[in-house]
């Protein structure tokens, strides 16, 4: 390389990383081989392409929300009922509400990333999926049952409150979103084989934890907080003016599908194959997994599968594309060929991965468990780069990492 | 092996050919390979993620290995016990919940903007004449080390540091007036009551974490060459190494780290920082840093296995080597050229050496050996004069020392970290600012800057935003 030729590194940096990502990786690499000649010319993007891809994302985000505000507000109406009448039938009602709103939830979690609406600089993603939970900081936990806000009474718990917590130190004291919710519904995982046990009576006068009314109140506050936080990203993405959809819709070309990429591509090669699976891979700890109260956490790892494959398809419910894969499927069909064929592997692989997530990650390599979670890791991060290639045959740039 | 030193020092004296033919401006032109400032390991991305990312040419292995060092540097630490009990044992006092929480997306701290914001990733030290067991600063009795204005639930905060500033007008050779800003610290809410009245204390911001791999393996001999403690060759500069504790080998080491070169290796300096700065006890800092006068903070503490395991601390290590160097941007702009070449008529680069070989290091991570890097330093310590002096002695270092920075990445801190406040606490604004606060050793380097034409103060400023 000629030190004339640096001014455009940039531009060739995708191939640089791909290069480097793919060229000393071990296993897998030949899966992910597609006959594809890396170095082919990349084909800018057009507006007359991308418009038509740029809108069915814009909707398939705002469909994704919506379900996941509509599974928010029945989780709201169950956990008022069960505070309003705590028994173990409002209980369970509560629980399988809260793991019906995850759903939609995690198939959004491909539209961080990028400074859009769900985590740009007052983006509220921080007070709705913050992780992990800092338990003993909003409620007692074992071997301290008086700690945290609930069994505090000089704190008044307020919407307003609780949100100014996740300003605190400046990093969240994570006492909100789905995860405080899924805590005071399940109680503290401390069992080998099971989610947490928390019983009803923790909301009962009498019960065996102090403060019952005190938690039912935090728990109708963050529920509520929930509501509003998705209800705020949603209407981001409505097609209204003054919304974050339209300036979506006005970048070049290549800003919004970088965009688009930077969301999956993180998503693929770095949160959900390193940050949620691979670590917990390695640490081998029995709780570092996200739904660590309700046991959920192979849905979750599912759900961001989805994220990942609805965009590349551009579907979601009544949303019918044109997916990325089109852009892709103009400059080599092969590469789109083998990203589709290896979305229906990588799902394959996450749904043989035996529930729950905590116990499959333990043992020993061989064992079934661990081999499951090493297949679906290894199959994402093979899509990972072929997301890299596909990027570099639109003369973008895809580097993936976390803040 | 035998070899190294010189062929060391033969590039040492290519390069100070080099940047000598760059006298005749027809020649100006990029080294080789000098945008490349983490040789072959480097990243190319000028966004927020500049500093965000792996090594380039990390395999797949090695980049898993990094993504789990990733996970316990960004995410919150809590309050033990708790379910994730990976990531628990936070406090009983701290700083910050996280790495991350100081060296956000890998960069750059900086002191509060306004009286009412807490200080969140910049830290006060704090010691007493005398030394510590070991050679170090030794700790205020009440308050320890280090202010640590947080803490878990029912531990007292130790109180909080305040920064004000006071403007100190003052002007370029050519007229052009300037206003520096003149830090004063003062402390409120200090629940042990008033600190010892010949405390002496060290503001300092979270620096940008990018490169420590390669730094670590510059060759000790490089370092120590240039190495001047007496100035015996009358240039003004003396250059003396630090030599702290190394709490792996009880011995003292050539310090590479921290903001006196007060950490011999990122093991130390990373499981430093887990106690210092988040409360977290590790096998090589087994005991809480709760002082006698703190009985809260020793009775919240739960002692036990080390909060931080083993495996933990490999993968943080790991991930602290791994973080890449972006490239350059501009390397061929005449500009760029003519900022660079008066960067070094102006003697900047007498301490802000620009470039080294590594040599061996750690076997895990081949990719850090062998690579001809840019860092801008010489990681020596240097008198900065009365104005930067924190009067606050750090082993070797005395209290008007500073370790000189690396420069690589600081034209990107603005994209990061969406603020440009430099030097060791955060006072400088900008570039030049930072350059009007050199002193002692650096001030002939300033005088320099101060006294250059417009243009060329502009064009040196230009090629530091190169870097």
């Amino acid at each position: 390389m000629t030190i004339d030729s640096i001014p455009s590194l940039a531009g060739l940096t995708l191939a640089f990383l791909f290069a480097a990502g793919c060229g000393d990786s071990g296993s897998g690499d030949e899966d992910a081989g597609t006959g594809t000649d890396t170095d082919a010319a990349a084909t800018p993007l057009t507006v007359d392409e991308v418009t038509p891809v740029a809108t069915a994302y814009a909707d398939l985000v705002y469909a994704t929300y919506d379900d996941a505000l509509s599974r928010a507000e029945a989780l709201d109406v169950a956990v008022q009922a069960f505070v309003d009448a705590p028994d173990a039938e409002t209980h369970e009602a509560a629980k399988a509400a809260w793991l019906e709103a995850r759903s939609p939830y995690g198939q959004s979690e491909g539209f961080r990333f990028y400074d859009g609406p769900i985590d740009d600089a007052d983006g509220p993603e921080g007070q709705l999926n913050a992780w992990p939970m800092d338990e003993s900081y909003v409620d007692g936990v074992e071997g301290m049952p008086d700690s945290g806000i609930i069994n505090d009474p000089d704190v008044d718990i307020t919407a307003d409150m609780l949100a100014s917590l996740n300003e605190e130190g400046g990093e969240e004291n994570v006492a909100t979103g789905y995860h405080a919710i899924e805590f005071l519904l399940w109680g503290q995982d401390l069992s080998e084989d099971g989610p947490g046990a928390r019983t009803f009576e923790d909301y009962v006068d009498g019960g065996p934890a102090s403060h019952p009314d005190r938690r039912g109140l935090y728990l109708r506050t963050v529920s509520g907080l929930l509501l509003t936080d998705l209800q705020a990203v949603r209407d981001e993405w409505a097609d209204e003016s003054g919304a974050y959809r339209a300036e979506f819709l006005a970048l070049s070309p290549d800003a919004l599908i970088q965009k688009v990429m930077r969301g999956i591509g993180t998503l693929t090669a770095a949160e959900l194959s390193e940050e949620r699976m691979n670590v917990a891979y390695d640490t081998k700890l029995q709780e570092d997994e996200h739904s660590c109260f309700s046991d959920n956490t192979h849905n979750d790892i599912l759900y961001n599968f989805l994220s990942i494959a609805n965009v590349v398809r551009g579907r979601y419910g009544s949303v019918q594309g044109p997916g990325l894969i089109t852009l892709v499927h103009a400059r080599d069909p092969a590469l789109a060929q083998a990203i589709e064929d290896h979305l229906v592997e990588t799902e394959a692989l996450i749904m043989a991965i035996p529930a729950p997530f905590d116990q499959a990650i333990e043992g020993d390599d061989a064992d079934p468990g661990r081999m499951a979670v090493a297949a679906a890791i290894e199959s994402l991060r093979d899509l990972g780069d072929l997301f890299v290639q596909a990027a570099s045959l639109m003369d973008l740039t895809l580097n993936t990492s976390l803040e | 092996m035998g070899l190294r030193p010189s062929c060391l020092l033969l590039l040492l004296l290519l390069l100070v050919a080099a940047c000598q033919a760059g006298d005749e401006p027809a020649s100006l032109a990029p080294h080789p390979g000098e945008e490349l400032a983490g040789g072959e390991t480097t990243v190319f991305d000028d966004t927020r993620l500049a500093f965000a990312l792996a090594l380039r040419n990390l395999d797949r292995e090695q980049r898993g290995d990094h993504f789990v060092g990733n996970s316990f540097f960004n995410q919150n630490w809590v309050q033990a016990p708790s379910s994730t009990e990976g990531r628990d044992g936070l406090g009983p006092l701290f700083n910050a919940r996280s790495c991350s929480g100081c060296h956000f997306r890998d960069g750059r701290g900086r002191p509060p903007l306004t009286d009412d914001e807490p200080m969140l990733s910049m830290l006060v030290r704090l010691s007493v004449p005398g030394e510590a067991p070991d050679g170090g600063p030794r700790p205020e009795p009440a308050y320890g080390d280090q202010l640590q204005p947080d803490a878990i639930l029912d531990v007292p905060g130790e109180g909080r540091a305040v920064v004000r500033y006071e403007e100190v007008p003052g002007a370029y050779d050519d007229g052009e007036p300037y206003a520096l800003r003149r830090p004063t610290y003062a402390f409120e809410d200090l629940a042990f009551g008033p600190m010892q009245p010949d405390t002496m204390i060290s503001p300092r911001v979270a620096p940008v974490v990018i490169g420590l791999g390669l730094l670590e393996q510059i060759p000790e001999a490089a370092l120590l060459d240039r190495a001047d403690p007496d100035d015996a060759d009358g240039d003004g500069i003396s250059g003396r190494p630090n030599f702290p504790t190394d709490p792996l080998t009880g011995q003292p080491g050539l310090g590479r780290f921290g903001w006196k070169a007060n950490q011999v290796g990122l093991v130390q300096q990373n499981t430093g920082a887990f106690l210092g700065d988040m409360g977290l006890t590790s096998a090589l800092h087994p005991a809480q840093n709760c002082t006698d006068l703190q009985p809260e903070c020793a009775a919240a503490f739960d002692p036990g296995q080390p909060e931080v395991s083993d495996h933990v601390v490999q993968r943080l290590t790991f991930y602290s080597r791994t973080l890449a160097v972006p490239a350059r941007r501009d390397v061929d702009d005449p500009v760029v050229l003519a900022g660079r070449e008066l960067f070094h008529e102006a003697g900047c680069a007498d301490c802000h050496v620009p470039s080294y070989v590594t040599g061996p290091g750690d076997p895990e991570v081949p990719q850090l050996e062998g690579e001809q890097i840019w860092p801008y330093t010489d990681l020596l310590l240097h008198d900065m004069g009365e104005g930067l002096a924190d009067g606050r002695p750090d082993y070797d270092a005395d209290g008007r020392e500073w370790k000189t920075p690396p420069l690589w990445g600081v034209g990107l801190v603005p994209v990061v970290n969406d603020h440009d406040l430099l030097l060791h606490d955060g006072r400088a604004r900008g570039l030049a600012e930072a350059i009007l606060w050199h002193g002692g050793e650096g001030e002939a380097a300033k005088e320099a800057f101060r006294t250059m034409a417009r243009d060329d103060r502009e064009a040196l400023l230009t090629f530091l935003e190169s870097l």
